[in-house]
Parts: C-alpha cells; structure tokens; sequence
C-alpha cells in the first residue's frame, strides 16, 4: 500500500506551515521531524507519560495522540512559543530554573506546557491544583515537589509584577 | 509505536461520515478524540485501514435540553469533549452524574480531547461515563446512512468494548435522562491506582426522595466488576419506600455482588473488587441521600 499523504497548512507558534505528510504521521513527529522543534519531547508514544504535551488552540493535549492531519487548520504553541520576548526564558521558565523544577529534562516541555496553561486559566492556583493540572505528566526525576514549588513561585512573581 | 499505514478521510458532516461508513464499514474506525484509539492504533492492537474524522463536524457537539422525542432528557453531541461536558452548568444541573463521573476520567490533556460519546462507543468495562449512561440509562442514537436508530443503554453494552454499534453506524448523540419529581441527588465513587487511571472499581447512584426523606426512586450501578457496566436494577428499586436509613444502605450495599461477575487481575483480587464494590455503592448511596435532602 502507498502511503497516503495530505496537505495541511498549521499554525505553530504564530507561524504558518503548509506541508504535505504521511496521514498517519503523529503530531509530535511533525512537529519534531518535520519542523524540527525538537523542545518538544516524546516518551511513551501512547498517551502516558506527558512528555508531548503541546497547546492546541490555546488548551493542552497529547500530541502523539493526535495525528499531523488533525492539527490542518488549528493552531499549537510548543514549549517553544512559551518564551518571553527576544528569546529569554518566561518567568514560569525561570522559576523551574530557580526552585529545581528539574533535572533531566525529560518532562519539563510537558511540565512546562501543562502548568503555563493552568496559570493562563488560574493566575493564583493553590498547590493542590498544581498538582491536578500536571497529574498527567510523568516526571522520573524530581519527585513532582520542586516542579509544584516552581509554578506556585511563577505565580507569586506574575502576581507580584502585576501589582 | 507508530500506526500502521491507514487512508483518511476528513468527514464535513455528519452525512458525509455515515456514507464513508457505509463504503469502508468493517476496515473503517470512526477517529474521534483518538485518547483511546491511538494507542491502541500505536501499539498496533487496532489497524484499521481507514479513518474517519468526525472532529471537524460541529453539529458533533451539542449540549442542550432535548425537544419532540428527546424531551425530558439533556442531549449531547456524541463529540462534545469531555472537558466542555464538565464545564456546562446547564447539564451539570440536569444530569449532574455526568460532571460527577467525569471529575475521575484522565487529566487535562485528555479530556481537552477525549469526547464523551467516543468513551462509550469504546466500552472500556470500568470506564466512567458507560456507568453513568448504564445507570440512567441513556438513549444511545445510532445514524448509519439510511437512518437512525435509538439503542438504550441497557442494550448497548454487550462485552468488554463491544457495543451495539454496526461497522456503517456513528454515535451521533446521548439522550440522558433528566429526573424530576422529589428532591434529586446523585453520586460518583471510585479507586483507581492514581487518580485519572481506570478505575478498579467504580459505582454510582441517584436518588429522588419526597418530602419526609422517604425514597421514591433510586439507581445505582457498578464498574470494573463485569465485562460491562452494570445497573443494580433489584438491589436500586428494593430502596422505593425506605428512608435509605444506614441499615437500608448497608442491606443494598450487601446485595450488589451477588450480580456481579469480577475477574481478578494483578491490580485487585475478585475478593476485593467485591469488596470495594460493597463499600462504594454504600458511600455513593450516603452521599447522594444527603445530597437530595439539601437539595
Ligand atoms: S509521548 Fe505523548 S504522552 Fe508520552
Ligand atoms: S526532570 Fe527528569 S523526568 Fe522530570
């Protein structure tokens, strides 16, 4: 069988992409083989560790659990798009930096992904929710504590520069 | 952990999806919010030659009071997403098991994608919203290209994740029963490994009580017990009349195994899937009896 291929036209990180791929290629691949924006991570493949997570349309999700094709016409933010202006790390950023949010580096595209969402929604969570909004992120390093003091510092600082 | 080699087709409506069913049928999956299917697609467990994306198709996604034959229920779209059918407080306040049960499904991520009918269509025997549909039982509608059809829950679930859905057939909506009459209450219990997982063992119960306290009606069902949700259709109307005192409760609760067919695996023994079921449908009865009184 000949691989079946589409035309889809992305928007990822503000920037338009017309590309023509493989119907069953995964997000995650687009975004990494394809575009080459590697700072998004795939572990499990299959929708278990969070390490892919991406911003569709302004909401997290898997993306290997989404094929390239789905993604024609919408727009995804990777950790990539995350960064404050002239490419310097955003306060949530920082703030992983600062509190040891991380040591391999594995989760932290996902980490970052899910908590930037959640402060998005929810300016001032209680650690309790930190903690529902990264249940779907696996981390093997950190023992999930300095990632949690890491976004409720984030948030102290956007509120203390808001004020 | 790629998908094998599949053709696609981006369906406009919901027409359009029923006509690619009908041509490809048995060698065509309806591709929804693909939380389950593409694992299952990336392990290669599942490899069907065709795609049908029905994520495009908004008329998918309705949440609103039902009219003419659905009336007296809230319908939703079968490809409302999980996470706008937790959110509206509309069908929260009608049918508030579905918010309840979904409060234990995923996390974020996959509930932003995940939808509500793709859930019961894959009949994964402990997931959550298959007990809520089972419990109320929902009305499942069935379009395939020379109509529709109306499956109720009870007949809709027949193994573990094997429905009443024909290869030409997409779930189009869920029309879940609205209570009225009584003070109402519900509840969702479960326990799962980490919150989000499958449950091990999940159950669920509404009440209508009048107002002495005295119950009018009540169900309560059981997940992750059988090879399909199930309602305790005996133990839940023996309940009719009582005041659900701790002694009524307790009794139910005592009941639920004995219509219950476990199996053990390496997370729960049948013994304690019993167990559990005994003292969920015990909680969720309580809580949803204090729930109606305040109502
Ligand atoms: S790589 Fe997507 S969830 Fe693990
Ligand atoms: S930092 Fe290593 S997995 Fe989280």
């Amino acid at each position: 069988m000949n691989e079946p291929t589409r035309r889809i036209t992305v928007t990822v990180n503000g920037t338009e992409h017309e590309r023509e791929v493989p119907v069953r290629l995964s997000l995650v691949d687009f975004l990494r083989e394809t575009l080459r924006l590697t700072g998004t991570h795939v572990g499990c493949e299959h929708g278990i560790c969070g390490a892919c997570s991406v911003l569709l349309d302004g909401d997290p999700v898997r993306s290997c659990l989404m094929f390239a094709v789905q993604a024609d016409g919408h727009a995804v933010t990777t950790v990539e798009g995350l960064c404050a202006a002239e490419g310097r790390m955003s306060v949530l950023q920082d703030s992983f930096c600062e509190a040891h949010g991380l040591q391999c580096g594995y989760c932290t595209p996902g980490m970052l992904v899910a908590s930037h969402a959640l402060l998005d929604k929810n300016p001032s969570p209680t650690a309790q929710q930190v903690r529902e909004a990264i249940s779907g992120n696996l981390c093997r390093c950190t023992g999930y504590q300095q990632i949690v003091d890491a976004v409720l510092l984030a948030a102290s600082r956007r509120s203390g520069a808001a004020n | 952990m790629k998908s094998a080699v599949f053709e696609y087709a981006l369906a406009g409506s919901l027409d359009e999806a029923v006509e690619l069913l009908a041509q490809h049928g048995p060698e065509a999956k309806v591709l929804a919010g693909g939380q389950s299917l593409v694992p299952m697609m990336a392990m290669r467990l599942a490899r069907p030659s065709w795609l049908v994306n029905v994520n495009e198709i908004a008329a998918l996604k309705g949440c609103a009071p039902g009219t003419g034959e659905a009336s007296g229920c809230w319908v939703t779209g079968a490809g409302l997403r999980q996470v706008d059918a937790e959110r509206h407080a509309g069908l929260a306040a009608g049918v508030p098991l579905i918010a309840q049960g979904l409060r234990w499904v995923g996390h974020v991520q996959t509930k932003n994608r995940g939808t509500v009918g793709g859930s019961l269509v894959h009949a994964d025997p402990s997931a959550e919203l298959p007990l809520v549909a089972r419990v109320l039982d929902a009305g499942l509608v069935l379009r395939r290209r020379a109509g529709s059809r109306v499956v109720a829950a009870a007949q809709f679930f027949d193994a573990p994740f094997v429905t009443a859905v024909e290869p030409d057939e997409c779930l189009a909506e869920i029309r879940w029963p609205v209570w009225t009459g009584g003070r109402i209450g519900s509840a969702f219990e479960e326990v799962s490994i980490r919150h989000g997982d499958y449950a091990i063992v999940a159950a669920c119960a509404q009440v209508a009580l009048d107002e002495q306290g005295r119950c009018l009606r009540a169900v309560l069902g059981v997940g992750g017990a059988s090879g399909t949700p199930i309602a305790v259709e005996p133990v839940a109307s023996a309940l009719a009349g009582t005041r659900l005192d701790e002694s009524d409760i307790e009794a139910a609760a005592a009941a639920v195994g004995g219509h219950l067919d476990p199996t053990g695996d390496v997370h729960a023994s049948v013994e304690y899937r019993l167990h559990l079921a005994r003292v969920l449908c015990a909680r969720v009865l309580r809580a949803a009896r204090d729930r109606a009184l305040r109502a």
